[in-house]
């Protein structure tokens, strides 16, 4: 008798531990298919190459967030990537013993702030330095959130090279900076540059940090002047009472969530192990 | 020969250290650029929200009175809607997310669990703004049509569920949060859970217990640091998140019991408010809020963050 009493509970407690898995990974289904019904039916050809219609009017497309998602996402790539990889190299390759951990905590502490902080910090120190809200600005913004991804990816991935490499190379004369630049940085280059994509993908899109710095905009934005982005498209289309530009939100975000998801399984597919995804 | 020889191999060697003083230099600055940051966020922070804790003083964390125009400002509104979603998110995101752990550790083959844990993850690069979208056009006319007058009927003598039903409030708010946390609370309890030795679980098995007293007396309390590590992860992002909350909580700076209420985060406080707030005490209010969320998520970071260090590394890595 107790015996089957604990034998069902057994059971019914690894079934529900089963449903509740079920109930995670349909959850990515659900919001996939969302996307792909409303989006699909929303996505036509003008989306990608008409400006926005005035308030209320039904038709154009969004081509001015594309663009000028690209511009801030690039810039900040152009500002992050760089200081993102060297201090990432710092952190593998010269570990120094007490400079580097901090260096590590912080990256770590600057990873898991809420994206809405790094908004203000840009925001005090680009848009009332400037007077304006600018793509620049929103640039700043997403590098900040970019530098310590890169940091960190490109750390993990460059301590995977084996020691044996780097020891090699020192042996055969080699200077510790002409070992980095040429044994190191090439023997662990498919992984941080998939840290890197992944990183990349992972700021376009953001939405938070751009609201008060590159602001939206209805036609084109130069870098000095407010743009519209993608994210921050959807959320103005989402909110507003018009059903075109709920459909236009759908189309926006099935295009975004097409270049998450091509980011991350190629990342996968790539490494062909587990990613490791931003944490914090 | 063996005079130059002699006179070169020393200038090389320099050469060479010269080079190699420049790199570690070169990378101590970049990698500077990154407590820069960090020292330059606080200082901005702090700098900013000057005029407001200046005028307002700790009274500012107590009030609940949010007027712009005679320029009184309070955190309370903000901080309970911060604090109710997160709370009521992991109340729904704890058992589904330890239990898929669970089942992706303890039960599924190796392969499975991996591809099923891949997915999971996706979700956690989904940007928030995805979220809000769903959550908007579709969560909060099924809240507002179906789950909230069921709630009322069946459930409304606890005042947690009375008031009108918006769709918008602190349910739908911790409903997206919940489904954004788990993700995390999987990823971070699997791997504490595949760290328990396998010994533990023998042991256990050998004793004659079942597979679930073995998993739920045995090696859950034994991955207990790691998921408590991989809960307060979940919280600091739940407290974090702007759009996906901003879109469904109603927007409204006040203080109600009910959860079908329209309440309001700090986090979509400044979303909402931070472009249109000329500078003055308004925007200093703002910043001080900004303050107040990195003081908290820097605390909750810090803590899961620990947690989880004290767990990784120990054990073998499957059962």
């Amino acid at each position: 008798m107790l015996l089957n009493w604990r034998k069902t509970v057994n059971y019914v407690m690894l079934s529900a531990t089963g449903v509740c898995a079920f109930v995670a990974v349909s959850a990515l289904f659900v919001i996939l298919a969302f996307l792909l019904y409303n989006g699909g039916k929303s996505l036509d050809w003008n989306f990608f190459t008409q400006l926005p219609k005035a308030t209320g009017e039904v038709g154009g497309g969004l081509a001015n967030a594309i663009v000028g998602s690209l511009e801030i996402v690039g810039l900040a790539s152009l500002v992050g990537i760089p200081i993102g990889f060297i201090a990432g190299i710092y952190l593998s390759e010269f570990d120094d013993k007490n400079f580097a951990p901090l260096i590590r905590y912080t990256a770590d502490l600057l990873n898991g702030i809420p994206s809405i902080i790094v908004g203000i910090l840009a925001w005090t120190l680009v848009v009332v330095s400037m007077k304006h809200f600018s793509a620049f600005a929103g640039s700043i913004a997403l590098a900040v959130m970019l530098i310590p991804i890169v940091t960190r990816q490109t750390e993990q991935f460059l301590r995977e090279v084996p020691m044996s490499l780097r020891e090699g190379a020192l042996a055969l004369g080699a200077s510790k900076w002409k070992t980095i630049a040429t044994v190191v940085v090439p023997a662990g280059s498919k992984g941080v540059l998939t840290g890197m994509i992944l990183g990349v993908a992972r700021i376009a899109g953001e939405s938070a940090p751009l609201l008060f710095t590159a602001l939206n905009n209805q036609f084109w934005g130069g870098i000095n002047e407010p743009t519209a982005s993608l994210p921050v498209m959807i959320y103005y289309r989402a909110i507003s009472p018009f059903d075109d530009w709920h459909r236009q939100a759908w189309a926006a975000g099935l295009v975004l969530i097409a270049l998450v998801l091509i980011a991350n399984v190629s990342a996968r597919l790539v490494l062909s192990r587990g990613i490791s995804m931003p944490r914090g | 020969m063996a005079a130059p020889l002699a006179v070169s191999a020393p200038r090389a060697r320099t050469a060479a250290q010269t080079g190699d003083l420049v790199a570690r230099l070169i990378a101590i600055i970049f990698a500077t650029v990154v407590l820069l940051i960090v020292v330059l966020l606080v200082f901005e922070l702090w700098i900013g929200s000057g005029a407001s804790r200046h005028k307002l003083g700790w009274g500012f964390l107590v009030s609940s009175a949010w007027n712009p125009v005679t320029e009184q400002f309070g955190a309370l509104p903000f901080i309970y809607g911060t604090v109710i979603t997160s709370f009521v998110a992991l109340l729904i995101s704890i058992p589904l997310g330890v239990g898929a752990a669970i089942f992706l550790s303890e039960l599924a083959p190796p392969g499975v669990s991996n591809a099923l844990t891949f997915m999971v993850e996706l979700l956690a690069a989904f940007p928030s703004v995805i979220y809000g979208l769903l959550a908007f056009l579709t969560l909060v006319p099924l809240m507002r049509s179906y789950v909230e007058p069921f709630l009322k009927s069946h459930l409304g003598f606890i005042p947690l569920f009375t008031g009108p039903a918006f769709g918008v409030g602190y349910l739908t708010a911790s409903l997206v949060l919940a489904i954004m946390t788990f993700p995390f609370i999987i990823s971070v309890s699997r791997e504490a859970l595949l760290a328990v030795p396998r010994e533990q679980r023998e042991a256990a098995l050998a004793l004659g217990a079942t597979k679930w007293e073995s998993t739920w007396d045995i090696v859950v309390p034994y991955a207990k640091l790691g998921i408590y590590g991989s809960i307060f992860l979940g919280l600091a992002r739940a407290m974090g998140e702007t759009m996906a909350v901003t879109m469904v909580i109603g927007n409204s700076p006040e203080i109600h019991a009910s959860l079908l209420a329209p309440g309001y985060s700090i986090a979509s406080v400044i979303a909402n408010e931070f472009a249109e707030a000329t500078t003055g005490v308004r925007s200093a209010a703002l910043v001080e809020l900004g303050l107040v969320l990195f003081g908290l998520t820097i605390i909750i970071n810090g803590l899961a963050r620990l947690l989880i260090i004290a767990t990784t590394g120990k054990g073998s890595k499957r059962p």
